[in-house]
Order: structure tokens, then C-alpha cells, then sequence
């Protein structure tokens, strides 16, 4: 079974529709799947929910989708950094599901792992907590929250063996594993595909049974906050 | 007379305790690195998956792979591990995390806290922060004892959207330092040229003995 695609668009053929949920990887512009949210850009489709910590900047990341109206709704936990969002959401034309930074990333694990809900105390006495059920364990109060099962995931890893088996490199990974497993399908971007053997077995980060389709290509990687300190 | 940034940054490093795991938040947290107590060895969690987080780059060396919870370039240190987001939040949920410390826009004498949204105002998002006040061993704020207007932010009730319920520990603030206790908070320490007087003044909650 060949996994690797020439172009992102190609490795997304078949799989976009209007309104489905998307998990995307990344934490603020770091280790996003810029080329997949390129091509699902240009591929038109509408009235789309992602799950994403961040929502980009205005012209980098899911931002480019948000130009174009593509985006019914986020689920994230800091949309801060882009200004054509906040213009959006406050005139009412994206709907905002805001989730604790832990409580998005368990969510999507959870899903991955076929947990439709678990208790975390994470909320509880906040706004995040108003309608979901509360349970007492141990004398303390945890709320209920749901795992995410995505339609599509859209994640970036840094090398990938022909069969998807993944490592990151350095805070690139953040998101992209549990956004990875808890999608129906999971197409991945690196910028590198190696051969089966390449890889130490031991150090793979990701198995490639979370990864349906690769595509291998060149990143801009951009810096959101460049701080650096006298040589 | 009181702290400044710097100096309540370095009386928050003294809350560092040796061989602990440790996390930092935006703002004045973020100074505390620069005042560690020589012989205290702590290891900086950085929730978009990180510990051990080292200094700024040196320019020339920034990586887009390494940033902070902040978005900020930084380094890394002989004994940094990296993980998935998933994995750091099980660490700061599950208690691993000996401390954070935070900014606060209000915190009450019960220990709630508020530092993500202001109604009206821009709502960004809580990122990390329910999080960690909910997970990690002990909560220390650092924050300025009133606001612009010259208003308490240490109060009976925050009035602003909580982040948590009870989670605070310990206020560092311009004025001093101030326990959660039962019935209130507890004068530990005042700021350099502060007097209790002052320090009561600008505390609308309730201090107890």
C-alpha cells in the first residue's frame, strides 16, 4: 500500500468536504501543516470546525483560511495572534469553542483512543465548566469532557519513513500526535520521507498506523516571537 | 516605595525549591530565571512540550522548531527532554509540576483567580492556565497590587471570569508577599519601603492575623 503523495493537494484528493471537523497539529506557527492548509485553501471547501490550538496569524497558518471564509468554527484554547479572527468572531461569523490548552490536547488523544469522555478538574468553578456534568471522586469535583473523533487530521512531522512511522524535532511536536490519532484519516506533511530501516525503531516518535497519507516538502517554518539574547 | 518588576521577580525565585520541575508564565514569570538562587538547579516545563528550557538564542541560532509557551525562540539544555501536548498536560494534571508561577489580573482572598479574559474586552483565550492551576502542587501569582486607577486586585470576589477556584497559594506583589490562609490572607512580608498600613490599604481583602 503506497502512503506517499507528490503534492498536498494530491495527498488530500478525495477526503474534503464542506463542514467536516479537522484536527490540526501545531502550537502558534510551530510545527503547523502549512502546505495541507494551503491546498485545503485552495481546494475551496467551506464551513469547516477545526480543532487547533491556534487559529494562525493573519496571513500564515489556519489565518489563510480564515481570509478566505473557510471557517465556520474553531476549538482552540488562544486565538490571540490574529486579528482577522477576533474581527470575525466578534461581528458573529465564526463561532469559538474555547478549550483548556491540556483538555483540547486530551480530547484528541482520548478520541484517538476510543475514550468518549473523561474527568479532568481542569475548569471546574469556570465558565469552561457551565453544562457539562460534574462528578465527585475522592471527595474532589471533576466535569466531563468529550473526545474529539476528527473526520480529517492535517499534522507536520519532521521525517517519516514510507510507512508513515514519524519522528518531530525539538517544540515542533506539540499538537501533531494527538491530532494525528484522532482522525478517521490522518495526512501528514514532512520534510523528509525516508526509507523503512532509516529510522531507529526505537525512536519513533508516532507509529505509522495513525498515518494514512505523506507528502514530503519545503517549509517556510515561520517565527511568530524572534527573542534572542546578547552574544 | 516598592518592588519593581525585577525585584518581585527575584522574591519569586526564592520560592524555587532544588531539584523541583517548575512552570513559568508570560509577563513578569518570565524574569524569575535570572534570579535563581545559587545551588538551586530547577527545571523549567514549557507546556507546548518541553522541559528543561534553556535562555534566548543567540542571534543568528533562533530554531522555528523551539519556542516557549510564549511563542518565543529559546534553547535547549544538556538535560532537555521533549514530548507531545498531550504528555505535558498529563504531567501538569497529574501533579508532577512542583509549581507554577503566574501573572494575575485579580485573585481573591479564597485563592480564585483571574487572568484570561476581561469581558468586552479582546478574549484571547486561556491557553495553559486552567490548566496548570488546576494540576500543579502550589500556585505562587506574581502581579501589581492594584490597578492603573489605583483599585485593589486583591479582592474579597474577583468580579472577572475565574481561571480557577482556590488554586492560589501565594501573592508576590509590588507591595509584598501574602499567604491563602483559612479566613483570608496572611501578611508575610512586605516590600522594600512599604509599611503594613500601606500594604492593608491596598488590600481589599480580608487579612488575617
Amino acid at each position: 500500500m503506497n502512503k506517499v503523495y507528490g503534492s498536498a493537494a494530491e495527498a488530500l484528493d478525495g477526503l474534503l468536504r464542506d463542514d467536516m471537523l479537522i484536527a490540526a497539529g501545531g502550537f502558534g506557527l510551530c510545527g503547523i501543516p502549512e502546505l495541507l492548509l494551503a491546498a485545503i485553501r485552495d481546494s475551496g471547501v467551506k464551513d469547516l470546525t477545526f480543532a487547533s490550538n491556534n487559529a494562525g496569524v493573519d496571513d500564515f497558518g489556519i489565518g489563510i483560511l480564515l481570509q478566505t471564509r473557510q471557517v465556520r468554527k474553531m476549538m482552540s484554547s488562544y486565538v490571540g495572534e490574529n486579528a482577522e479572527f477576533m474581527r470575525q468572531y466578534l461581528s458573529g461569523e465564526l463561532e469559538l469553542e474555547f478549550n483548556p490548552q491540556g483538555t483540547l490536547a486530551e480530547r484528541m488523544r482520548a478520541g484517538g483512543c476510543g475514550i468518549p469522555g473523561f474527568y479532568t478538574k481542569t475548569g471546574v468553578g469556570t465558565q469552561v465548566a457551565e453544562g457539562k456534568e460534574h462528578k465527585e471522586f475522592n471527595g474532589e469535583t471533576y466535569i466531563l469532557e468529550r473526545g474529539i473523533f476528527a473526520d480529517l487530521s492535517i499534522v507536520k512531522a519532521w521525517k517519516a519513513d514510507t510507512t508513515g512511522n514519524a519522528i518531530f524535532r525539538k517544540t515542533a511536536r506539540n499538537f501533531n500526535p494527538p491530532a494525528a490519532m484522532c482522525g478517521k484519516v490522518c495526512v501528514m506533511e514532512v520534510e523528509e520521507i525516508v526509507q523503512p530501516g532509516e529510522l531507529d525503531p526505537d525512536c519513533i516518535h508516532l507509529p505509522g498506523i495513525y498515518v494514512h497519507r505523506l507528502v514530503q516538502g519545503t517549509h517556510e517554518k515561520r517565527i511568530e516571537q524572534r527573542t534572542v539574547r546578547a552574544a | 516605595m516598592a518592588w519593581d518588576r525585577n525585584q518581585m521577580a527575584a522574591r519569586a525565585a526564592l520560592e524555587l525549591q532544588d531539584g523541583t520541575y517548575v512552570n513559568l508564565g508570560i509577563g513578569i514569570p518570565t524574569l524569575v530565571p535570572n534570579f535563581i538562587p545559587e545551588g538551586v538547579h530547577v527545571t523549567l516545563q514549557s507546556e507546548n512540550g518541553m522541559l528543561g528550557m534553556g535562555p534566548f538564542p543567540i542571534a543568528g541560532t533562533e530554531d522555528p522548531d523551539l519556542i516557549n509557551a510564549g511563542k518565543q525562540t529559546i534553547t535547549e539544555l544538556p538535560d532537555t527532554s521533549y514530548f507531545d501536548s498531550a504528555t505535558s498536560f498529563g504531567m501538569i494534571r497529574g501533579g508532577k509540576i512542583a509549581m507554577a508561577i503566574l501573572g494575575a489580573m485579580e485573585v481573591a482572598e479564597n485563592g480564585d483567580l483571574a487572568n484570561w479574559m476581561i469581558p468586552g474586552k479582546l478574549v484571547k483565550g486561556m491557553g495553559g492556565a486552567m490548566d496548570l492551576v488546576a494540576g500543579v502542587g502550589r500556585v505562587v501569582v506574581v502581579m501589581d497590587h492594584t490597578n492603573k486607577h489605583g483599585e485593589s486586585k486583591v479582592l474579597k470576589y474577583c468580579t472577572l471570569p475565574l481561571t480557577g477556584t482556590g488554586v492560589v497559594n501565594r501573592i508576590i506583589s509590588n507591595l509584598g508577599v501574602l499567604d491563602v490562609v483559612e479566613g483570608g490572607l496572611k501578611i508575610v512580608e512586605l516590600a522594600d519601603g512599604v509599611t503594613d498600613a500601606e500594604l492593608r490599604a491596598a488590600t481589599e481583602a480580608t487579612i488575617v492575623n
